[in-house]
Formats: C-alpha cells, sequence, structure tokens
C-alpha cells in the first residue's frame, strides 16, 4: 500500500515502521526537513546529543544492550564526518546501527558546497553498506534494506546519506514487506553445514583437551545462543573461555568458567588455549588480541570455527572445521547431534585436563597486592561488582579504553549476555560515557554504570549534559591515576620508561564538573571510605562522576607481550617489564 | 616465574609468509550501481591486495548487472581472502577464480601508436601482419595499430615495436570468460 509523503515523512515513517522508539541525533541545515517531520509527530523520541560521535556510541550502547538496531541521525559535512569514530567503531564489533546522514541538495553535490563532504565516499570503508539516495522513489526500499543489511548475517552499521531535495520531494512510500527483504545479491548464510557440525562434535567426543573459545558473535546471535552454549557447555563439560567482546555469554560464576582469554586474560585461560587438543571457536575471529604470536598460536590442537562471515574463516589461523552460520543455528544443532551421540559428558576422559586447569588457575594470575592506603584500581572495581550485586536493578557496564577496561574484563563479573559495552576492535576512548546514555536511554529503570579512566572520559564529557537534560541517573566511575595508565605501561616495557605525553596534567576538578554539568561529584581517595563513597553514587537519583583516586603506576596483568606465545604471559609477580620485549616486538602495537 | 621469558626475536606480525605468489584472474558479477567500481578497488586498497588489471562495464542492460575482470597477484590463502572479501560486499552477485577453475578463455585489446618511415616502417607493417594487428590510423609517418589477444602476445607486441618507434600504448585490461556453454 503505496502512501504519497515527502522524504523527511518517509524517514520518520519508516523508522516507526522498522519499530524504532529512540534516535539520537544533532541537527543541522541540510537535515532540517527531517528534524521538521520528526517535529510532528510522536512515535519516535529524539535524544539531543552534544557531539555526533557521541551519537555513534550511544547508538551502540542501545543496540549492544538490547539487540535492536541503533539509530544516528547528523547533518551534512562535520556532522557526517564526526559520525565516522562510531561508525568504524561499530564495524570492528559488529554493531547494527543505521545512520542518516544529511547531505547537500543533488544540484550542490561536488561543487564543495556549504557543509558539502563525500559522506558515501567518507564512510565507504567504516560501513558494511551505505547509500546515496537521489531519488525520493527509491527512499523507502533504502531506508528498509538498511535496517536488513544492518541487522542480520554479521551485522554493522549502515550510512543512508539523504540530499535535502530528496528530503522536501514527495513520493510513494511503502511499508516494509518480504519482498523488500529479499535481497538479490546479499543473502546472508545462517545455517551450518550439517557435516561439518557432526563431524565438529565427533572431534568434541574425543578431545581430551577441549576448550570453548567463544566470543561477541555469541551475543550477537541473541539470547538464545547464549542460553545454548550453556546447556553445551553443561552437556560436555568443558572449560570455556571468551573474549573480551564475548563476556556474559557464559556465566562467570559457573565453576566451568575460565575467565577472559588474550592479551590480558587470565593464566588458565591463555595456557589452555595454548595446550588444547580441539579448540571450539565460537563466534570469535581469532583477533590479534588473542592470538599472540600466530606460529605459535595453540599448536597442537584440532580447530572448530563457527562464524557467520565467511571471510573470517581461515583469515589468520587456519583451521580443521569451518561451519559457516549463525552461532544459535550451528550449537542448536552441536547439541542435537551430541545428544544423538551420547547422554554422558566427558568428565573422566577430561579429568586430567581439568585437574591441569586447576593449577594454572591455582596461580592466581589476576591476583595483586593490596593496600591500606591507597585505592588500587582492581579492588575499587571488585568492591564497585559487591555493590551492584546488592542492588535489585539489573546493571549494564561500558568502560573506556584502557587498564581500567582491561581491569573491568578481569574483575567485573557477568553472568548474562548484553550486559557488557566496551570498545573492542577499535578500542575508542571515549565509547564509554555516551554508551552509557544509550543504555540508560534503553533502560530507564537500570543502574548503568561506566567504568572510566580520567584521560579518556575526557573525549566524550559533554555527553554528561545529555544525561543530565534526559534525566539518565547513569554513574562515571573513574578510576583516576592522572595517567594514560596503558600508555604509561607500554612505555615502562617498551620504551625505557620515558613517559612521553602519556600522563594527565591540569586535570579538571570533576567534582566541579559534575556539578557545572547539573550532575552529583564524588571524590574518594582512601580505601577505608571507598564502600561507603560507592553506596553513595548508587543512591544517588541522577547522573554521578566519580573520581576515584587510584595508585598510579599500577600495571595491568597479566600480559602476553607483543611477539610473544600464549606460554610466555607476564604474571603479576613480575617487577621489571622493561627488560621484557626485545626489538622486534617494540615495533608492534 | 618468568625467568623463561627470554626474547625470542620474532613477533607476531612479522612471522614470514611462506607461500608463493599466484596470479589469477577474478570474474565479479555486481549491481551496476554508482560507487560499486570504488567499493572494489577501495577494498583492494584497503586490505592491501595488489591489482594487476582491472576492467568493468555493465553487460546486461536490462538487468542492470556489470562483471568486473580482476588479475591479481596474491599467495593462495590471499586469493581465498580476496574472493570471500569480494563476496562481502552488498552489491556482489557472484565472484569467480577463474585461474582456480581452470577453465576460461581471457582477451586484451591494445592500441600502439608507432612512428617511423623508410625501412622501419616497412619492418612495422611486416611484424603487424604476422600479429594480426589492424591498423585504424595512419600518417605518412605513424601508424595506429589494434591488437586483440592475450595479455602476453601484446606484450612481445609492444617489445617488438620498441625498436621501430613506438610512441604510445593504450591497454583496456583483461576481459575473461569461462568455456563451455555454462553462464555464470
Ligand atoms: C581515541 C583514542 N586515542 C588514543 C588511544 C590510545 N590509548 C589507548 S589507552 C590510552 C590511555 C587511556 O588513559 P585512561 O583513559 O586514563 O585509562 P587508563 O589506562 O589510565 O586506565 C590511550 C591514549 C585510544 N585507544 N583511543
Ligand atoms: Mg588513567
Amino acid at each position: 500500500m503505496a502512501e504519497k509523503m515527502t522524504g523527511a515523512e518517509m524517514v520518520i515513517q519508516a523508522l516507526a515502521d522498522q519499530g524504532v522508539e529512540h534516535i539520537f541525533g544533532y541537527p543541522g541545515g541540510a537535515a532540517l526537513p527531517i528534524y521538521d517531520a520528526m517535529f510532528q509527530q510522536d512515535q519516535v523520541q529524539h535524544i539531543l546529543v552534544r557531539h555526533e560521535q557521541g551519537a555513534t556510541h550511544m547508538a551502540e550502547g542501545y543496540a549492544r544492550s538490547t539487540g535492536k538496531p541503533g539509530v544516528v541521525l547528523v547533518t551534512s559535512g562535520p556532522g557526517a564526518t564526526n559520525a565516522v569514530t562510531g561508525l568504524t567503531d561499530a564495524l570492528m564489533d559488529s554493531i547494527p546501527l543505521v545512520c542518516i546522514t544529511a547531505q547537500v541538495p543533488t544540484t550542490l553535490i561536488g561543487t564543495d558546497g556549504f557543509q558539502e563532504c563525500d559522506t558515501v565516499g567518507i564512510t565507504r570503508s567504516c560501513t558494511k553498506h551505505n547509500y546515496l539516495v537521489k531519488n525520493v522513489n527509491d527512499l523507502p526500499r533504502v531506508l528498509h534494506e538498511a535496517f536488513h543489511i544492518a541487522t542480520t548475517g554479521r551485522p554493522g552499521p549502515v550510512v543512508i546519506d539523504i540530499p535535502k531535495d530528496i528530503q522536501f520531494a514527495v513520493g510513494e512510500y511503502y511499508k516494509p514487506e518480504i519482498e523488500t527483504l529479499r535481497h538479490a545479491s546479499y543473502r546472508p548464510q545462517v545455517d551450518g553445514d550439517l557435516k561439518a557440525i557432526e563431524a565438529a562434535v565427533d572431534l568434541m567426543l574425543k578431545a581430551e583437551r577441549p576448550i570453548f573459545y567463544t566470543g561477541g558473535g555469541v551475543i550477537n546471535a541473541g539470547p538464545e545462543a547464549s542460553e545454548n552454549l550453556r546447556e553445551l557447555a553443561e552437556l560436555t563439560g568443558f572449560p570455556v573461555t571468551s573474549t573480551l567482546m564475548g563476556l556474559g555469554a557464559f556465566p562467570a560464576s559457573d565453576p566451568q568458567w575460565m575467565g577472559m582469554l588474550g592479551m590480558h586474560g587470565t593464566y588458565e585461560a591463555n595456557m589452555a588455549m595454548h595446550d588444547c587438543d580441539v579448540m571450539i571457536n565460537i563466534g570469535a575471529r581469532f583477533d590479534d588480541r588473542i592470538t599472540g604470536r600466530i606460529d605459535a598460536f595453540s599448536p597442537n590442537s584440532r580447530k572448530i570455527h563457527v562464524d557467520i562471515d565467511p571471510s573470517s574463516i581461515n583469515k589468520i589461523i587456519r583451521v580443521d572445521v569451518p561451519i559457516v552460520g549463525d552461532c544459535n543455528r550451528v550449537l542448536e544443532e552441536m547439541i542435537r547431534i551430541w545428544r544423538s551421540r551420547t547422554n554422558q559428558p566427558r568428565t573422566e576422559a577430561i579429568a586430567p585436563w581439568w585437574k591441569q586447569i586447576e593449577k594454572w588457575r591455582a596461580v592466581g594470575s589476576l591476583n595483586f597486592k593490596n593496600s591500606d592506603t591507597v585505592i588500587k584500581p582492581q579492588w575499587a572495581i571488585q568492591r564497585l561488582y559487591e555493590a551492584t550485586k546488592q542492588q535489585s536493578k539489573e546493571v549494564y557496564i561500558t568502560t573506556e579504553v584502557g587498564q581500567h577496561q582491561m581491569w573491568a574484563a578481569q574483575h567485573f563479573h557477568f553472568d548474562k549476555p548484553n550486559h557488557w559495552m566496551t570498545s573492542g576492535g577499535l578500542g575508542t576512548m571515549g565509547y564509554g560515557l555516551p554508551a552509557a546514555v544509550g543504555v540508560q536511554v534503553a533502560h530507564p529503570d537500570a543502574l548503568v554504570i561506566d567504568i572510566a579512566g580520567e584521560a579518556s572520559v575526557q573525549m566524550t564529557m559533554q555527553e554528561m549534559s545529555t544525561a543530565v537534560q534526559y534525566r539518565l541517573p547513569i554513574k562515571i566511575f573513574i578510576l583516576n591515576n592522572e595517567r594514560m595508565g596503558m600508555v604509561r605501561q607500554w612505555q615502562d616495557l617498551l620504551h625505557g620508561s620515558r613517559y612521553a605525553h602519556s600522563y594527565s596534567e591540569s586535570l579538571p576538578d570533576f567534582v566541579k564538573l559534575a556539578e557545572a554539568y547539573g550532575g552529583r561529584g564524588i571524590r574518594c581517595e582512601s580505601p577505608a571510605e571507598l564502600d561507603a563513597a560507592i553506596a553513595e553514587m548508587l543512591d544517588y537519583d541522577g547522573p554521578v562522576l566519580f573520581d576515584v583516586i587510584v595508585e598510579k603506576d599500577e600495571n595491568c596483568l597479566p600480559m602476553i607481550p607483543s611477539g610473544k606465545p600464549h606460554n610466555e604471559i607476564i604474571l603479576p609477580d613480575t617487577a621489571n617489564l622493561g627488560s621484557i620485549i626485545d626489538e622486534k616486538g617494540r615495533a608492534l602495537v | 616465574m618468568n625467568a623463561h621469558l627470554q626474547p625470542t626475536g620474532s613477533a607476531y606480525f612479522l612471522t614470514q609468509e611462506t607461500q608463493q605468489t599466484e596470479r589469477h584472474t577474478l570474474s565479479v558479477l555486481v549491481d551496476n550501481e554508482p560507487g560499486i567500481l570504488a567499493r572494489v578497488v577501495g577494498l583492494f586498497s584497503a586490505r592491501g591486495y595488489n591489482i594487476e588489471s582491472l576492467t568493468v562495464s555493465e553487460t546486461e542492460h536490462g538487468r542492470r548487472l556489470s562483471r568486473i575482470t580482476v588479475v591479481v597477484i596474491a599467495t593462495p590463502k590471499t586469493l581465498v581472502q580476496i574472493k570471500l572479501q569480494l563476496e562481502r560486499l552488498v552489491p556482489v552477485h557472484r565472484v569467480h577464480d577463474l585461474t582456480a577453475e581452470g577453465n576460461y578463455v581471457e582477451r586484451e585489446l591494445a592500441l600502439i601508436k608507432v612512428k617511423g618511415t623508410g625501412d622501419h616502417r616497412a619492418e612495422t607493417l611486416r611484424l603487424a601482419e604476422a600479429f594480426r594487428a589492424h591498423i585504424i590510423d595512419a600518417t605518412v609517418e605513424s601508424f595506429v595499430f589494434e591488437v586483440t589477444g592475450k595479455p602476453d602476445k601484446i606484450d612481445s607486441f609492444i617489445a617488438l615495436m620498441s625498436p621501430l618507434g613506438l610512441v604510445e600504448v593504450v591497454r583496456t585490461g583483461l576481459a575473461a570468460i569461462g568455456r563451455g556453454a555454462e553462464g555464470m
């Protein structure tokens, strides 16, 4: 059923028809018709941000915590270029976003018009797909297709660039229908090849030192995928580790949980990855933070890899059983086939393996020396975790990027998927605060905390103002070490402790800053007062900037340094970081 | 505990590439929409793949489909990645590695301008005939030849013309198609 309307009205109508309730945006000349159409309806609520990068991270937090696509609306030129970081972030972490960018009128395209930029050119390599709409009658198809592409297969960001004259033009709108979703060339494969899944289960049935290595793909495949992962783990009795992006898919409170793996993963997870005989990768992509030195990566294992993106398979690590498909569907099949073969977990056969794992666990690789005079950052996160466990609310954690992010991954524990939002692939400082805003918009009654560093949080600090405007009671838990701690750690490791520009001089007074924004500021310096201060933060019904003054020179350990295999992980009792990495390793990042 | 941590002198991105590179011809069927060529070329440059030759034109006007023939030099592992990465692009319908599939024909067309008088001119014409090059422009001191064939035939013709007064060359890049009755 076609209906006549303007391009701008189509945008709003399509959002409503796609079930979009919130969009994050910022107006400007080229976007005004769409803003005007928005003004005249109340189906879609607009959240006014303070910087377009903030809008993209909010949309990411919104998407990751709900499983629904996040939607962004920005103006042409600087609006679009400001969105690029978040688009790239979403591409790297496979987050479904639809970003509508306004463009100068078609007659001005190519003339270096005011606030013109080549948005589709700039975003081509940082989106899953993008469109420049030059005919209003293409707009309904493009809008619906954008949602389809963003949310299916391997999710990702999609940009729709809409010139101002197309927003004014009148055309025929139609609702999303099955036909519009049947794309001629875009057909992601969701069902895994049955033979390959059987081969995988046969390998698992013979495994003596198995490990599940799971990633963000399990989260993207929906909550049922996490349920199925739990079930398969229980059926098999195998240990489970996960990437940074996959935390929460398997409960951290389960005895089969080994902690995160990778550069700052636990000793047991990394050693088990190195020594296993069957590796079952579900929705992870052998990222370099995980593999360490490739030619020494898990040298004696047979590898199964489940991924919805065929290009992820054999890209970095050669695997023995590739399975292209949606993690949830493949997990379901694995469970069914496992059940048809046996009704026993491999408890006895893998008992020696578990014994070995227990020995590695006993090393206590996340241990740290606590102090009664200065707050240790790891301890601050542990106290925060304990305090939030007492809350009746759902708890969502976002982070910035740096040491605090890794400590959060290590010491805050997740039992559910979609409760942990972090910038993994791109490592974007400034992600966490806006992401927390986005999560809070989606879950108004939840407790949403951004575990932050004092350097990162200043990159998108202005979104505090958004939080205040929309009464979003996010808590920003700053582990303030007055350092770009992660950079400082690498300088210790690689550059003779020459701290080139890695400390935070002239920091703002975060308490006053919070007050200036209309929020609450809290500062805590003493371990004895930390619990009370955390309680004060949690009790306050509004946005809080909580400045936790922590130990300045703590290192984030364990760590697999660049150029090293998993079994050469640096453990917490290593005093001298400076002598570990050789000349070639220094060239790495 | 970390006494075993001796520098190993190697590092993960510095692992040696052990595979030999090969030259492959890929045929890519795409929607003929604005920006599609930029998408394909952008993918090659962003991921560091080398393009040897690239030919693109709309082939089925009714269905708005274009065929891209691209010649790449890469290791077998990278060749698989190139195919899979191309297939990730939304407007890409199909990608065939014609070289891997083994049964195809390929042709290239070149326009070659040669300047000369006297003996050189006679020799130029004799060689052109041997290569079945057509004269498509002539003046008293120059020719423009059209040569069609496999790229190495064109290479040889250019090499022969070079001492005889070669002025300039324009090549179309490779067009390739599978043999037999089956289409892509
Ligand atoms: C936008 C951006 N710029 C630079 C970096 C490089 N970088 C990674 S961690 C880091 C320091 C972060 O400092 P802080 O937020 O205080 O966290 P800490 O490591 O001290 O916990 C920097 C500069 C980055 N990841 N993102
Ligand atoms: Mg810091």
